[in-house]
């Protein structure tokens, strides 16, 4: 009861302050299974994309949050379990192997001086986890153990919404795609895929700022993407990743 | 009829007003709802009259929600009238600063801009300090929203930035905050009536830019329609027809439809329009023409203006698509001829007639 009226202020305020438009450009809104995957460069995104999905589909919707950032304090635990319905995953392990593929390059995409603290104590954990990854094929127990809430999630038949960026971006270009979106689409071939571009976040609240500003964000959902028969891993991610480059001037 | 009318109180004034309104806005969806149904025999005319159709709904549409806005704003009474228009300026505010990119550095004057000078300024438009309320934003707001973003350490862009903010909240809350501000204007012998004129603004300036809408719009329609046009000899009508609505527009870059002779006509319809309503108003008809001429131009004129601005944006038509990338939904477009010629009447009126 509490948790409804507090979704239902919270659902007033975005809209007053953003819009929160869905505009369902690739697809209709529909209620099959769906996993949704997006550009992710403020935390607000998860608040936003669970706004501008219509009430119907918002409760057979699960969006992802980041443990170190969403259950750090009482108050945002209960909002993301009870209000947004939201799997917490752990960030910095989800994806092993594409950092093993870049680590050779130095991690300027990955480091900036002004990221706040959340992502540099991510980062001495980065290169330990680059080391044993050659070890880590995709599919095998190590690299699915930070999805298993999500495998979790679709096994029970609900949709889920994915940042296959793992962090936040911060030249508004998303970041290359880790391979937890790959693996999920193998193990599910049935749900359909649906990337989403949410734009205008990051003008609302810039990182470090408490205070929210009115701008209109909208949040725009393409064509589905399938996994072709035999597809490579990095080839579907950059594809994946396209497309949802693509929303961004439709 | 005319005197039974005089003879009402103001308030049973008001309300015939909007019974009126609200009758007429019955018979024409009625109507719209009908015309829906029609079929042409030529399919290519068809497609084009559906077009047309579809266009006017939503227009109508867009009038029906203005009057049932402002028939709250009546029956709530002023404060309530304010805090609306004060809401729709937010929108319209809202608007304006999506459409114009600012940097991280501006979070905080953004801040100060909703939810601080917006509030105040409609603050003192309620509170009837009509000394204060001119000038805050001209003045004071001028150097505070520099001073907040230099204090944000970020000089790129620096003029422009604040340029465009301070542009914004000019027009979006100063000149939205002078509608609700007609309703504190005092006339003798005029108490209680300072609802008609708003209504009187906002009926004039609406209809101005209907008016030169519809005119422009059949200046542009042969450009989509034109291989479908029968072939008959043009008489007199057909000659002074071409005459009126095939003028090239006067700063294609900007607006394809504006041209100074649908201008003209829109702004001939809307002052008489206007003088013919000079009974719901303190003016004489001569002064109702003038006046609303006035706020014609302004509004008209301000129209344009944002016109640049939006193409400046990369957004040609609002119309188009429907929905813009931002999800801008066309609020500011509706509104900004109001918020033009809102001061301007305002300040005129108040000059003129001292009131």
């Amino acid at each position: 009861m509490l948790a409804k009226f507090t979704g239902w202020v919270l659902l007033v305020v975005i809209r007053l302050l953003t819009g929160a438009q869905a505009r369902w450009w690739g697809c209709p809104p529909k209620a099959e299974q769906r996993i949704y995957f997006a550009n992710h460069q403020s935390h607000l995104d998860l608040v936003m994309i669970w706004a501008a999905l219509p009430e119907e589909l918002r409760s057979i919707t699960r969006p992802i949050a980041a443990r170190d950032y969403w259950a750090n304090t009482p108050f945002k635990r209960w909002i993301t379990t009870e209000v947004f319905n939201a799997i917490y995953v752990e960030r910095g392990g989800s994806a092993p192997v594409p950092v093993a593929e870049t680590a050779p390059a130095p991690p300027t995409e990955r480091i900036d001086p002004s990221f706040d603290a959340v992502v540099q104590t991510e980062l001495p954990l980065a290169p330990p986890v680059a080391e044993p990854a050659p070890s880590a094929a995709p599919g095998s127990a190590e690299a699915l153990a930070p999805l298993q809430p999500l495998i979790e999630a679709l096994q029970s038949g609900d949709s889920i919404i994915i940042f296959p960026e793992g962090t936040r971006g911060h030249t508004g270009e998303p970041q290359k795609f880790k391979s937890g979106l790959f693996t999920l689409a193998q193990m599910f071939p049935e749900v359909v895929l649906v990337p989403a571009w949410i734009d205008n976040v990051q003008r609302v609240m810039p990182k470090g700022e408490v205070v929210p500003v009115p701008i209109l964000c909208s949040v725009t959902f393409g064509e589905p993407v399938q996994l072709d028969e035999g597809e490579e891993r990095r080839p579907f991610l950059d594809r994946a990743r396209e497309a949802v480059v693509a929303l961004r001037y439709v | 009829m005319n005197e039974y009318l005089r003879n009402l109180a103001p308030n049973h004034q008001v309300a015939a007003l909007f019974l009126i309104v609200f009758g007429v806005l019955v018979i024409v969806s009625t109507v719209a709802f009908l015309l829906t149904f029609r079929e042409r025999r030529n399919p290519v005319h068809d497609e084009t009259w559906q077009r047309e159709l579809l266009h006017f709904l939503t227009l109508l549409r867009t009038t029906w929600f203005m009057v049932v806005v402002f028939w709250i704003g009546w029956a709530l009474g002023e404060t309530v009238a304010t805090l609306l228009f004060a809401l729709i300026s937010f929108f319209a505010l809202r608007e304006f600063i999506t459409l114009s990119p600012t940097r991280r550095g501006d979070h905080r004057s953004l801040i100060l801009a909703f939810f601080v000078v917006l509030p105040i300024q409609f603050w003192l438009v309620a509170t009837a300090r009509f000394d204060l309320f001119t000038v805050f934003i001209p003045v004071y707001v001028f150097l505070a929203i520099p001073v907040v973003s230099a204090l944000a350490d970020d000089p790129s862009h620096f003029l422009e930035r604040n340029a465009k903010l301070q542009w914004g909240i000019m027009v979006c809350v100063y000149g939205m905050s002078h509608v609700p501000a007609l309703l504190l204007l005092s006339f003798p012998g005029y108490e209680g009536k300072s609802a008609f004129l708003v209504f009187f603004l906002v009926f004039v300036v609406q209809t101005c830019v209907l008016a030169q809408h519809l005119i422009s719009r059949r200046s542009t329609m042969p450009s989509d329609a034109d291989a479908p046009e029968p072939e008959h000899k043009p008489g007199l009508f057909g000659k002074v027809g071409r005459w009126l609505f095939r003028q090239e527009p006067v700063a294609p870059n900007v607006s394809h439809s504006f041209n100074w002779i649908s201008w003209a006509i829109g702004m001939a319809i809307a002052s008489v329009v206007g003088a013919l309503f000079s009974f719901v108003t303190p003016f004489k008809f001569g002064q109702a023409l003038a006046v609303s001429l006035i706020a014609c131009v302004a509004g008209s004129m301000g129209h344009l203006v944002m016109k640049a601005l939006k193409r400046d944006r990369g957004i040609p038509n609002w119309g188009q698509r429907g929905v813009g990338v931002t999800g801008a939904n066309g609020l500011l477009d509706r509104v900004d001829a109001l918020c033009f010629a809102a001061p301007v009447f305002f300040h005129s009126v108040r000059w003129y007639f001292d009131a």
